[in-house]
């Protein structure tokens, strides 16, 4: 794709012979190389057994083998509460700024930040929380010190599932954010007007016009939220050091140490994982398409 | 959220009152929800910042600051991030401009498929990745089903290693850079005005070059921001690929010592809110989301 | 007592008033347009006898009932808007029978009133069909039959045809009069497009800079304008600066010719005075008791069913539209020709 000796060009064809396919050839060959051969080797060596034969025998094993059914229960779970916590108030922020009447100004903070904010994820996320709600947190320490409540006396940990699920908010509020502001925007002012000039209150006017039309955004979205929080290693590596057995850290275990024995079944929580998170990204996009559809 | 509006003359000025109080005046319920999620986003900010400050006993002072940024594993590890980055930023460049130039204008049928590739990475997490990419280039890679040798195992050689992990964070900023650098051009109609300047005698150099990158240049920053901070807070990649990047120093700080870690955190919050701001202030307003670590 | 009156309605925002002082009272079953350019009011007007504007001051009265601070859902004017607004998640069914079923009337009677609308708006079985599997003049249609299916007192349309292709305004501008009348509706419909207005009201406001310059039929606004504005802004005007020599009789001076118009002229004899003509008044030739004038022909266009004739006459230019006729020899640029026009069709504008 050099931009050599060529004069002049000709104007715009639709050549689609080969020539044409010649332009995006290195962005292939990279995605080949990088993104598509890795996967492929864990496809394939899903279905390889210890000699190199082919098996089903690794993919049977993740249904039934207790430890991996426990991992992917729950990372399930983890996801999926975060998705439909993150996705109820991440959908009231976005609503407050937007159709909620707040200042102009604090949807633009609201949005800086909800970008910052999904980026922030990882090691220092973790790190912040601690410092926050750890035995020693800032807010641990305010709880008890002016209100007399130790948190951690009802069974509380940050280290624990209910721990990480508050900790994931951090990213999963924000996305919820970016992805509904738009949407909510989306709703026509002429709706509203011309619900209520049929008749219809606010009330009404949300069950039957607004909410079914948010609908597939808002579902879309928590299905993105589950498949976000789903593939997160690093935040949940970092504040609990592979005390939860969620999934990722149980494939970071597999790759550093093959301390499931058998390098196939290995592969094969690998690709179980990208088969959910496949299956996520497809019924986002589906419900995108939905949404898109309506409000052509 | 809700006011019903009753019948009759009389409640006429109490319901519209009423209407100009819940909708206008006072929204209650949103400030509500904005109050509680400033709380949660702030609250371990101001904890880290506030524990970041007290490293000398009954003072609030920089001391964590001080020594976190004197620590020559510091130097070393974020100039290494920033120097990945910065590669990692124009490989992709070079790859994705041109890409999507050529897709827009000469082969749309490529674009399904590209634009499927490009949201893979949301499907194939870091973790998965690495894991990929550890696996094919430990052994050498040979054309298939012969054994004539086309790259040596990449994970053996410092520059392989260094490739594999440019080529793994190019993976995971393609989405971003692609669908900023699409829009982009979309925006700017790079179709329209290529065939204008076509039409005044330019060539492909200086088409490239005059029209399309100074227009996407909004995108590119866009871009390029995004992916630097994806690139210096990552970990995954470097542990499991063995490199010295800030991501996992900072991990390792944080087991052993208390009041640098949180000094670095903040400093990196802070440098995440510039980009993001620069971002905010070059495309007025679009937020650009990058996924979960 | 009118059907609809609305008494010095004027709505203020900020620094500036969008609408000043609006009176006028509507029958019932009358189709009143609202006309003007944009920016005049007339949809601040709409939108306040809809609800969605509250007057600064003033007073709504439907049918002798106060409505000025009334919410918009209860005061049972059907409103139709530009950009169609129909619900994209429910069928056009749905949609029709939306004010219906708030409004908790019986199954039976929604279907059958929906049925009833649809046949109305003659696309009875497309009650199917989503909002954006129909067309933008479809759309429109439906919107129109979701309003009146409320029964409402009042039909409001803004600007309704504003983003529909130029022949399904034409069409749909007659299918919503032949509505209109056939149920009788009291109507207010805005619209920036004078054809339009002047082609399906009954009466047309005629609308600048927030305050009402005319009232009046579409014959007597066109014919018989009261401001330099109404008379420039509906139809095309020739203005002709004038010396008044007359002004009993009517007689002007203008580049040394001499013609008559209406008597008598509002001005001193020697004032300077703008004399206005409509195009169609003109005719090439020498007719007896018109007036004659003689200029040079400067452009010709040939619009189909007219053709229009720009010519110079001193310092001034005049348009002569004349109608189409196979046997008509077009006239040809830098021609000197004669120009006639009876007295009438001439009159002197006020100043202002």
């Amino acid at each position: 794709m050099a931009p050599s000796a060529v004069p002049a060009p000709r104007v715009k064809r639709p050549t689609s012979g080969l020539r044409a396919w010649l332009g995006v050839v290195p962005f292939f060959l990279f995605a080949i190389l990088f993104l598509i051969l890795p996967s492929i080797k864990l496809f394939v060596g899903a279905f390889a057994d210890n000699e190199g034969q082919f098996t089903f025998k690794n993919i049977l094993q993740l249904f039934t083998e207790p430890s991996i059914l426990n991992a992917y229960w729950l990372s399930i779970r983890i996801s999926a509460v975060t998705a439909i916590g993150g996705g109820i108030f991440g959908f009231l922020l976005a609503y407050s700024v937007t159709i909620g009447g707040l200042p102009k100004a604090l949807r633009t903070m609201l949005i800086t930040f909800s970008g910052v904010a999904s980026n922030f994820a990882g090691v220092p996320l973790a790190f912040a929380f601690v410092a926050t709600l750890g035995r020693t947190g800032f807010v641990t320490a305010l709880l008890k010190d002016v209100f007399h409540f130790s948190i951690y006396d009802t069974g509380f940990s940050l280290y624990s599932f209910a721990g990480l699920s508050f900790t994931y908010m951090y990213f999963q509020f924000p996305l919820m954010v970016l992805i509904m502001a738009p949407a909510l925007d989306g709703l026509k002012r002429e709706w509203r007007e011309a619900a209520e000039n049929l008749g219809a209150s606010r009330t009404q006017y949300w069950l039957r016009v607004a909410l079914p039309v948010l609908l597939p955004s808002i579902l879309g979205s928590m299905i993105l939220l589950f498949g976000n929080a789903f593939g997160a290693y690093a935040t949940a590596y970092a504040l609990t050091g592979g005390a939860l057995p969620i999934v990722t850290i149980q494939i970071g275990a597999q790759i550093r140490g093959d301390v499931l024995h058998n390098p196939g079944l290995g592969y094969a929580m690998a690709m179980g994982m990208v088969f959910i998170m496949a299956v996520s990204l497809a019924g986002y996009s589906w419900l995108q398409g939905r949404t898109e559809r309506w409000l052509r | 959220m809700s006011t019903q509006a009753s019948s009759g003359p009389a409640s006429n000025e109490r319901s519209r009152a009423a209407r100009i109080f819940t909708r206008r005046a006072f929204p209650l319920w949103s400030w509500l929800w904005f109050i509680l999620g400033a709380l949660y986003f702030i609250l371990p900010l101001y904890a880290t910042l506030d524990f970041s400050l007290r490293m000398e006993r009954d003072t609030i002072g920089l001391k964590a600051y001080a020594e976190a940024f004197a620590d020559p594993g510091f130097a070393r590890t974020f100039g290494y991030s920033v120097f990945l980055a910065v590669v990692t930023i124009l490989v992709s460049i070079l790859l994705v401009v041109p890409t999507a130039y050529w897709i827009r204008l000469r082969l749309p049928e490529a674009r399904r498929i590209v634009e499927f590739i490009t949201l893979l990475p949301f499907v194939i997490p870091a973790i998965i990745l690495v894991f990929g990419m550890i696996r094919i280039y430990s052994s050498p890679v040979n054309l298939p089903f012969t054994d004539i040798r086309l790259l040596a195992p990449l994970t053996t050689s410092k520059f392989g290693t260094n490739v594999l992990i440019v080529a793994g964070y190019i993976v995971l900023g393609l989405p971003y850079m692609y669908r900023s650098v699409d829009t982009g051009m979309r925006t700017v109609d790079v179709r329209t005005l290529t065939e204008a300047a076509q039409s005044l005698g330019a060539n492909w150099l200086t088409i490239m070059a005059r029209v399309v990158l100074p227009n996407v240049r909004t995108a590119l920053l866009s871009g390029a921001l995004l992916t630097f901070a994806i690139v210096v807070g990552e970990v995954v990649l470097a542990s499991y690929l063995g490199l010295p990047t800030f991501g996992p120093y900072l991990f390792l700080l944080g087991q052993h010592r208390a009041y640098e870690p949180a000094a670095l955190t903040f400093t990196t919050f802070l440098l995440t809110w510039a980009a993001m701001g620069i971002i905010q202030l070059v495309t007025g307003g679009q937020g650009q989301v990058a996924g979960a670590h | 007592m009118a059907f609809l009156s609305i008494q010095h309605a004027t709505k203020t925002f900020a620094q500036s008033s969008a609408v000043e002082d609006f009176n006028l009272e509507i029958e019932k079953g009358e189709l009143v347009s609202f006309l003007g350019p944009s920016g005049c009011g007339k949809t601040t007007t709409l939108r306040m006898v809809a609800g969605f504007e509250v007057p600064t001051s003033g007073r709504i009265e439907l049918d002798g009932v106060n409505i000025t601070s009334r919410a918009p859902n209860q005061r049972n004017v059907g409103m139709v808007f530009q950009a169609y607004a129909l619900f994209p998640n429910m069928t056009v069914a749905d949609n029709v029978g939306f004010g219906l079923k708030v409004g908790k009337k019986r199954k039976d009677e929604i279907q059958k009133r929906t049925a009833e609308m649809l046949g109305l708006i003659r696309m009875p079985q497309l009650g199917d069909r989503y909002p954006y599997q129909l067309s933008g003049g479809q759309q429109q249609r439906v919107a129109l039959a979701r309003a009146l299916a409320i029964q409402p007192q009042v039909l409001l349309l803004d600007e309704p045809l504003s983003a529909l292709d130029a022949k399904i305004r034409v069409d749909l501008r007659s299918e919503i009069r032949r509505i209109q009348q056939t149920l009788g509706i009291t109507t207010i419909y805005v619209t920036h497009d004078q054809e339009e207005a002047l082609s399906i009201s009954d009466r047309i406001v005629v609308m600048s800079a927030g305050r009402m310059e005319q009232v009046g039929t579409p014959f007597e606004i066109y014919n018989f304008p009261k401001t330099a504005f109404v008379a420039s802004f509906v139809g095309t005007l020739n203005q002709l600066r004038c010396t008044v020599l007359d002004a009993g009789q009517g007689k002007l001076s203008f580049d040394g010719q001499t013609f008559t118009a209406t008597a008598p002229i509002r001005a001193a004899n020697g004032a300077s005075v703008v004399a206005a003509l409509r195009p169609e008044e003109l005719h090439f030739g020498k007719y007896d008791g018109e007036n004659q004038l003689t200029g040079k022909v400067e452009a010709v266009t040939f619009l189909g069913g007219i053709v229009r004739v720009r010519m110079v006459l001193g310092q001034s230019q005049i348009t002569l539209d004349a109608l189409n006729e196979r046997k008509l020899t077009l006239p040809k640029v830098g021609d000197m020709q004669m120009v006639s026009f009876p007295p009438h069709a001439c009159w002197v504008m006020a100043e202002n």
